[in-house]
């Protein structure tokens, strides 16, 4: 067998489009086989998996809560992969952005007021980018390999969280269990839709996730840095001889990636978790990297991938009550989707033939 | 206890060598497979597995080995055949191999592994102060050597390793003369997933013989580190791997010697010396640049 590609000379709209369709379409056929594999009717459990969790109120509001630190990240990544600038440490930074962020309801516990949430959120902004700056600038000042240094430091990021919440951050008052003390409700999210027929427990992160989607929107698309984002990714070459500062445009999509990835931390801990834990992420910041792909870097198209992929994380949960399906099979699925996405990408960009085997053709 | 300790840094530095060895070959030939710890993770599942069922930890390394070819025949089709961009494709298979690893594995969570037998190599297990250091070992650890060496004159000393590198240099120029550019990368990313593979069987019949999940804790993105800083020469592979080991083992023995320092802190290390290692080689240039393969991480499509 063999395969040849044959580049497009101008690809539709409508392919660009399909393509993240035709990737989930793939990625759904090949779990109804796995499902199948593994003894459960695949219509039953695509149903408990993709449908399930969006029938019942509670459970859109988990949606809500799992998407908003995928969309998050993802819009921040989406600025560094369209920049050809690999930040694979998301996952680092968000954990950093929570420890920064968390530092005052656990350091002074009394503070209470207005301002005490912003200060938060502006200090989990910091502490994703200054974690996204080390390796933006060993990157930019000595060249070290950035996709290698923002994954080791996702490691340490994790390493720190579990000393403080062990060590000095350990709650006073809380049987030495591994965890900070709760945060004060002046250091909470707070909830979006908390009473009435359509409360839940989904907080303002979504909300603060679709506004930055936007503005990263308007700032791909509407200013020179989103310009010079863009050309860096498609032309190094064309980004010097226009005058770009290619370093400037790493550490920026560093410390933006950074500062968003960091951000989600402090959203997800003060919303949905309410403390420091050893562990506060079920992986959001390398999901992310797919759901920024499958949302082809475009800050819309990752909205909608986030709440895709955060189905993945529910569904899972879901198939795992009623099914007796491993949880762990989202992450395969998450795996499976990404590749899916990357090889549709394939079939827009390229004319794809497949022909069997003909012995005597130079390849 | 310098030879516990030298004992441990070769059953330490061992998984890094064999994985980092698959992953020079890999881009040599200008792939990029970022994908080296998911496929090390499914080896050692598959590895513990068979283990488990055959009660054969050499059954085992055949299947981790194969294990390792299959996810990398995946990344190869993706990659190489339907010219995806590499560093996504890479990230995507470790990704589904922890994914997969953590299923697969759910059931053995708290069972005893199999251990893999040491053999001692008659008379010179018997030397003074290195014989059993060096020739009481896992086979793993005489096949990391022997893969050391092969590698080496694979590479530089054979017409095959010869093309190997100029389809990773000079893809058109070597398409323009005839080779198959694509079908050697794919053999190139083969034999990484095949050393992947066994590095995550040594992790579960050597290291720790038991499984927990995500075992392979980031030992798959440091031997891609390691071919960095080896700036993709086998022997300073070698050399590198057993730095390593040593700041892994360092940190279990700091405290035994009343080191007082948290413990994630020692953990910490051999991650923070990863990032150090790569800073201290990228500065220097003239030691990297020379061998980089020059088509590193790009596609090749050819024209027709």
């Amino acid at each position: 067998m063999r395969i040849d590609l044959r580049r497009r000379t101008n690809v539709p709209w409508w392919a660009e489009a399909l393509a993240p369709l035709l990737a989930f379409t793939v990625t759904l056929a090949i779990g109804s086989v796995m499902f199948a594999a593994s003894g459960k009717p695949p219509a039953a459990a695509l149903t408990a998996y993709f449908i399930e969790p969006l029938s019942e109120i509670w459970s859109i509001h988990e949606l809500a809560i799992k998407a908003a630190p995928l969309i998050i990240i993802a819009v921040g990544l989406s600025v560094a992969y369209r920049s050809n600038t690999w930040n694979i440490g998301a996952e680092g930074q968000f954990v950093a952005g929570a420890i920064t962020g968390a530092a005052i309801p656990v350091l002074f516990p009394g503070a209470t007021g207005v301002w005490v949430l912003p200060a938060m959120l502006a200090l989990g902004l910091l502490g994703g980018a200054a974690w996204g700056a080390i390796p933006g600038l060993l990157k930019t000042r000595f060249g070290a390999n950035e996709i290698l240094v923002s994954l080791m430091l996702v490691y340490v990021a994790q390493l720190l969280l579990d000393w403080l919440v062990r060590g000095p951050w350990r709650n006073p008052e809380g049987y030495n269990f591994p965890e900070t003390r709760f945060f004060d409700d002046s250091a909470r999210l707070p909830e979006l839709i908390a009473m009435g027929d359509y409360g839940g427990r989904a907080n303002f992160g979504i909300v603060i996730a679709l506004v930055l989607a936007a503005a990263t929107a308007i700032l791909l698309t509407r200013t020179k840095k989103g310009f010079e984002i863009k050309v860096t990714g498609a032309s190094p070459r064309a980004a010097r001889f226009a005058g770009f500062d290619q370093k400037a445009t790493t550490m920026f999509a560093f410390l933006f990636s950074g500062a968003l990835a960091g951000l989600a931390g402090i959203v997800e801990v003060a919303g949905a978790i309410g403390q420091l834990t050893p562990v506060i992420s079920p992986g959001y910041g390398f999901t992310a990297i797919i759901v920024a792909f499958l949302g082809r870097l475009h800050p819309i198209g990752i909205v909608i991938a986030g709440l895709v992929l955060a189905l993945t994380y529910l569904g899972g949960e879901a198939a795992q009550i009623s099914l007796g399906l491993s949880e762990k099979i989202a992450q395969v699925f998450q795996g499976v989707l990404l590749f899916a996405v990357l090889a549709s990408d394939t079939l827009v960009r390229y004319r794809v033939t497949v022909t069997a085997r003909g012995r005597g053709v130079p390849a | 206890m310098i030879e516990a300790i030298l004992i441990s840094v070769i059953i330490a530095a061992t998984p890094i060598l064999i994985a980092a060895l698959g992953e020079v070959v890999a881009e040599r030939s200008g792939v990029l497979n970022l994908g080296v710890e998911g496929m090390m993770i499914v080896g050692a599942v598959t590895a513990f597995a068979t283990a488990q069922i055959t009660g054969s930890p050499y059954l085992a390394i055949l299947t981790a080995a194969l294990a390792g070819v299959a996810m990398a025949g995946l990344f190869a089709i993706l990659a190489i055949w339907l010219a995806t961009n590499q560093v996504a494709t890479g990230l995507a298979l470790t990704l589904f191999g922890l994914g997969v690893a953590s299923l697969a594995g759910e059931s053995f969570v708290g069972r005893p592994g199999v251990k893999l037998g040491d053999i001692a190599v008659p008379y010179l297990s018997d030397l003074p102060y290195v014989g059993t250091v060096l020739f009481a070992q896992s086979p793993l650890f005489y096949l990391s050597i022997a893969l050391t060496v092969g590698v080496t004159v694979f590479l530089f000393r054979t017409r095959a390793g010869l093309r190997l590198r100029s389809v990773g240099d000079q893809p058109v120029a070597a398409h323009a003369l005839g080779l198959k550019v694509n079908r050697i990368r794919t053999l190139a990313v083969l034999f990484g997933g095949l050393c992947a593979g066994i590095a995550g069987a040594q992790l579960t019949l050597v290291y720790t013989p038991q499984w927990i999940d995500g075992l392979s804790a980031g030992r798959g993105w440091i031997a891609l580190a390691l071919v960095v800083f080896a700036s993709w020469r086998p022997t300073r592979v070698l050399a590198g791997a057993y730095l390593f080991g040593a700041v892994t083992i360092a940190q279990f023995h700091a405290q035994a010697f009343g080191v007082d320092i948290p413990s994630q802190f020692l953990s910490a290390l051999p991650y923070l010396a990863t990032i150090l290692v790569l800073v201290i080689f990228a500065s220097n240039r003239r030691f990297t640049m020379v061998n980089t393969p020059a088509a590193l991480g790009r596609p090749f499509v050819p024209d027709r």
